[in-house]
């Protein structure tokens, strides 16, 4: 019995990839525990042909339930899960052809690596000359050719990651499942292994769907972030599309760092006010949510926030506020000061140029920014 | 993990548990609810079975007599176990291990081996005598009487006392004790006042445990012991095949399960796991 | 640098050291007290002594239960592999022990499976306690119990009523071992051998089944040896046509005194040590050899 794979050759709407991996698509899917709240609610993205999608977010957020969704270790409470056009909501995960790897690697002890990675294949029965053709094959793709008779106890994370990756795109999935597959590594083993994922993606060019909390990481590694939060998406887009134009107050604090200004519900197509101060707002930089009323609040970057003595040194046309200079960040290629601003002593942070000594802890500076480089969100 | 599965099939780990169910309740469950309706007068819920128990003049006589020696098993064991038990916690794992070997030695063979080996040992002219006639104590007769067999059944219970111990001691941080020492306190003083007390959890499992199970020895004393001494498990025995008193043995029978029962229950409680009773780790080696 | 040690308490030369010094400075700083190995050892010795007794006895020429043993003679064991009741008796035991354990195996690994499926419900934490539950019970209570029975089910006496006594009786062991390999056993196995296309039978026989396969031959192994040394039920449940190999050697001390049972006693003594010796160390071996997902056995036996 061969299971078929199903190749999509779908291009997207501006035919960059032709991908070699299947269309996911989540229709209102939701799983509840019978707890407070649903652990997935109401969930809908579509995830294209031979892209990389990573679920980010916060432990507890939906992210890790979803992805064993779309894998069928859990069952749908509702919504509808599909596969290319495929219906799969019902279908055993066996059944479902989606390759997965797991945060604790889950190789089989009692197998060889080429054991291991043979595993898929021998259940599909694929010839025993085929097997042998692709587990080298795939040993090759991920550096660890000579290693096929080794147990997994035998070797270091990494090679075992490695090990878990090879086993799950042998068989051509029309999908990879990636746990936060790099959890367990230490940061040099995980940023190395963040570039071969990568690469290995290229050249598979299979849809892929990574799990993980590390924003650093999300942003290095995807076509696409789906932002996770409260069982919820709560904004899908290119990392840069995340960071540079954040919809919330969430996304803005969950990737990068930033400072926020709370604006209570005041209306935010003109100039608004914080404390004493007055700021002007360029409407290209009002989030679409934040639009229909409700709180909101002024988020500025660290990179665009320049320090200077006093008022009379700020650009004209730029917002400005006074702070106090809390602590200095060493970061090597440049220098964060930590603020406090305005009167209730606002968390913000400034980068400065790592040369610029002028500024001591407990100074009375003046922050400030141009209106285009600020960002008004829901809050 | 299924999705798929019908919603009217009861979890498929209910069927898997059936074949045991029905053996051991079969074999084992139904016989000793007969017992036990039995003693009870078969549907007339009469307690006279029971108190013809103790009213019969030998009973409770036996009684008396299996508590008493299960009482000196225990402190025997408890005497032997517990140095045995704190030098497991002292030694290097692979001597450990020969420590488990040994105290699990009586276990594993034979109960008929055993008792047949103490047989010879306590002899007359046997091995035991002649030792302690080294020592002066001439005319000791062992076989046949009650210390013989005290003897014997301490041997066999040693492992349920040391591990439960052994488990509770291994927990006590062997600092304490030096810590003690060092701040003043002579070493059997900083042992009865510091680290005995933190062991007496593991100590009340070992002895419900060794005194419940010494009640019901059975082999031991028919081989060993004297017939004009009978402990409670060889009058059970006679109840059965010689009187043929079923209802009395029920009765009696249920009665020491009942007791059993609620004293592993406590000894449970107390600190001795199930798993220290029913499964005892060979360990062979820590896990890497 | 000051410091307020003076010169009076500085280090004592070191000239001859004596041999007590130097030896109390190569063990740790917190050796093992010299008292309490002497008082282990003698526990030890008082551990196996007495079963390794038998041993010497066996070889004697004697037909009493003198010890040391008179003369050096083979002839116990010719008589114990020559008599009639007392192959007979052996055999019987094999046969029992064999189908005992095949049964107990099965059902114990059976039960272990579904409860391990069921883990964390209360319903199964007290089922597990209801199924372990003949290790504690007094075997003669349960004897008796079962004789009476047997007696209305025409039992008593037949090969069936001994397999079934046995195995029931042995399950609990198997179930102990094969849970506890199951204990060590990570759930996310079974997730990706789902997600690499394996269904749940498949799924038990290539994956679970490999990894507790220690604890399955343990149990087996213990369930065996459990049936084979049984005594208090087989006294109870015998007939003068059908015994097993520990109820001929009670009669050979209760009834007629037979010395056999030293050669017989001795036989099974070191057979059995032999097969848990072995069982110890292979699994020593594979700690540190990959693919297992046990390395504790349950060695706990009736013992009465």
């Amino acid at each position: 019995m061969t299971i078929g794979i199903s190749r999509s050759s779908a291009t997207g709407p501006a035919g960059e990839r032709s991908g070699k991996g299947a269309q996911i698509r989540l229709e209102s899917v939701t799983k509840d525990f019978g707890l407070a709240h649903p652990a997935v609610d109401n969930v809908t993205l579509t995830i294209e042909p031979g892209e990389f999608m990573t679920f980010l977010g916060p432990s507890g957020s939906g992210k890790t339930t979803t992805l064993n969704l779309i894998a069928g270790f859990e069952s749908l409470t509702s919504g509808t899960i599909r596969l290319d056009s495929q219906d799969v909501s019902t279908l055993p995960a066996h059944k479902r052809n989606l390759g997965m790897v797991f945060q604790n690697y889950a190789l089989f002890p009692h197998m060889t690596v080429a054991g291991n990675i043979a595993y898929p294949l021998r259940e599909r029965k694929v010839p025993k000359a085929e097997i042998e053709r692709r587990v080298a094959e795939v040993l090759e793709l991920v550096q660890l050719k000579g290693r096929d008779k080794h147990y997994p106890s035998q070797l270091s994370g990494g090679q075992q990651q490695r090990v878990a990756l090879a086993r799950a795109i042998v068989f051509n999935p029309r999908a990879l499942l990636l746990d936060e597959p790099l959890g367990a590594l230490d940061r040099n083993l995980r940023a190395a292994l963040q570039l071969e994922i990568r690469r290995i993606h290229r050249e598979v060019g299979t849809t892929l769907v990574f799990v993980t909390h590390d924003q650093e990481e999300a942003m290095n590694l995807s076509d696409r972030i789906a932002l996770f939060h409260d069982g919820r998406i709560e904004q899908v887009g290119s990392p840069e599309n995340l960071y540079a134009e954040p919809e919330t107050l969430f996304a803005a604090r969950f990737l990068g760092d930033s400072t926020v200004f709370a604006l209570g519900d005041q209306p935010v197509t003109g100039p608004v006010t914080w404390e004493d101060e007055r700021w002007a707002v360029d409407a290209g930089t009002v989030a679409q949510r934040a639009r229909s009323g409700g709180p909101t609040a002024l988020v500025v970057r660290p990179e665009s926030m320049g320090i200077v003595r006093d008022r009379a040194q700020v650009p004209g046309g730029a917002n400005a506020v006074r702070a106090r200079v809390r602590d200095i960040e060493y970061m090597g290629a440049y220098r964060t000061l930590v603020l406090g601003v305005g009167h209730a002593g606002v968390s913000g942070r400034a980068r400065i140029p790592a040369a610029d000594k002028n500024y001591a802890i407990g100074d009375e500076v003046v922050a400030w920014w141009h209106p285009d480089a600020q960002r008004i969100v829901a809050a | 993990m299924m999705t798929s599965r019908p919603r009217w099939l009861p979890h498929p780990g209910w069927l898997l548990l059936i074949p045991a169910v029905a053996l051991l309740g079969g074999i084992l469950g139904v016989p000793l609810w007969q017992s036990f309706w039995r003693s009870i007068g078969s549907g007339d819920w009469t307690l006279e079975h029971y108190s013809a128990l103790f009213t019969d003049g030998v009973t409770l006589k036996v009684l008396a007599r299996t508590g008493q020696a299960a009482a000196v098993v225990t402190i025997v064991t408890l005497l032997l176990g517990y140095p045995y038990a704190y030098l497991m916690t002292r030694v290097g794992p692979l001597w450990r291990s020969v420590l488990v070997v040994m105290v699990l030695m009586p276990f594993w063979t034979s109960a008929l081996a055993r008792n047949f080996g103490w047989l010879i040992l306590l002899y007359d002219n046997g091995l035991v005598q002649r030792f302690l006639g080294l020592f002066g104590f001439d005319d000791v007769v062992l076989y046949g009487t009650a210390q013989g067999v005290t003897l014997a059944m301490s041997q066999v219970l040693l492992p349920f006392m040391v591990l439960p111990l052994f488990s509770a001691l291994g927990g006590i941080d062997r600092k304490l004790l030096l810590a003690a020492r060092s701040l003043g306190s002579p070493p059997l003083v900083a042992f009865w006042k510091v680290y005995f007390p933190l062991s007496r959890g593991g100590v009340v499992a070992g002895v419900i445990l060794t005194f419940t199970l010494a009640c019901g020895f059975y082999v031991t004393p028919a081989l060993i012991g004297s017939p004009r001494e009978s402990l409670i498990a060889q009058l059970l025995g006679q109840r059965t095949t010689q009187l043929l008193d079923f209802a009395g043995a029920g009765a009696l029978g249920t009665l020491v399960l009942v007791v059993t029962l609620v004293l592993v229950w406590w000894a449970n409680r107390m600190g001795g796991s199930m798993a220290t009773i029913g499964v005892v780790a060979g360990q062979t080696g820590t896990r890497r | 640098m000051t410091t307020l040690l003076e010169p009076s308490v500085a280090a004592p030369a070191p000239a001859r050291t004596s041999f007590l010094t130097r030896w109390r400075a190569r063990r740790s700083a917190d050796p093992t007290p010299v008292w309490l190995t002497i008082v282990g050892t003698m526990v030890a010795l008082y551990l196996v002594l007495p079963t390794l007794i038998v041993i010497p006895m066996s070889f004697s020429e004697a037909s009493t239960f003198v010890f040391p043993p008179r003369g050096h003679s083979l002839w116990l064991y010719r008589n114990f592999f020559t008599n009639d009741r007392w192959l007979d008796s052996l055999r019987n035991s094999f046969i029992v022990a064999s189908c005992a354990a095949a049964i107990a195996t099965v059902v114990g690994t059976s039960a272990a499976l579904g409860l391990h499926q069921l883990r964390g419900r209360r319903s199964a934490r007290f089922l597990q306690s209801a199924l372990m539950f003949p290790i504690l019970t007094p075997s003669i209570v349960i004897a008796t119990a079962v004789y009476i029975s047997f007696l209305r089910w025409h039992l008593v006496g037949t090969l069936a009523g001994y397999v079934l006594a046995h195995a029931a009786l042995a399950t609990p062991f198997v179930l102990a071992t094969v849970t506890s390999a199951l204990g060590t056993f990570d759930p996310t196995y079974l997730r990706a051998s789902a997600s690499l296309g394996a269904s749940p039978w498949r799924s038990f026989l290539t994956v679970t089944l490999p990894l507790i396969s220690r604890g399955v031959a343990t149990g087996a192994v213990l369930a065996f040896v459990t049936s084979f040394d049984e005594v208090v039920i087989a006294l109870f449940i015998r007939s003068p046509r059908f015994q097993t190999l520990p109820v001929q050697m009670y009669n050979s001390v209760v009834v007629e005194i037979d010395p056999t049972i030293a050669a017989s006693s001795s036989l099974i003594v070191v057979t059995v040590s032999l097969i848990f010796l072995v069982a110890l160390l292979g699994s020593a071996r594979r700690t540190s050899r990959p693919g297992s997902a046990n390395n504790r056995r349950s060695v706990v036996r009736r013992t009465r």
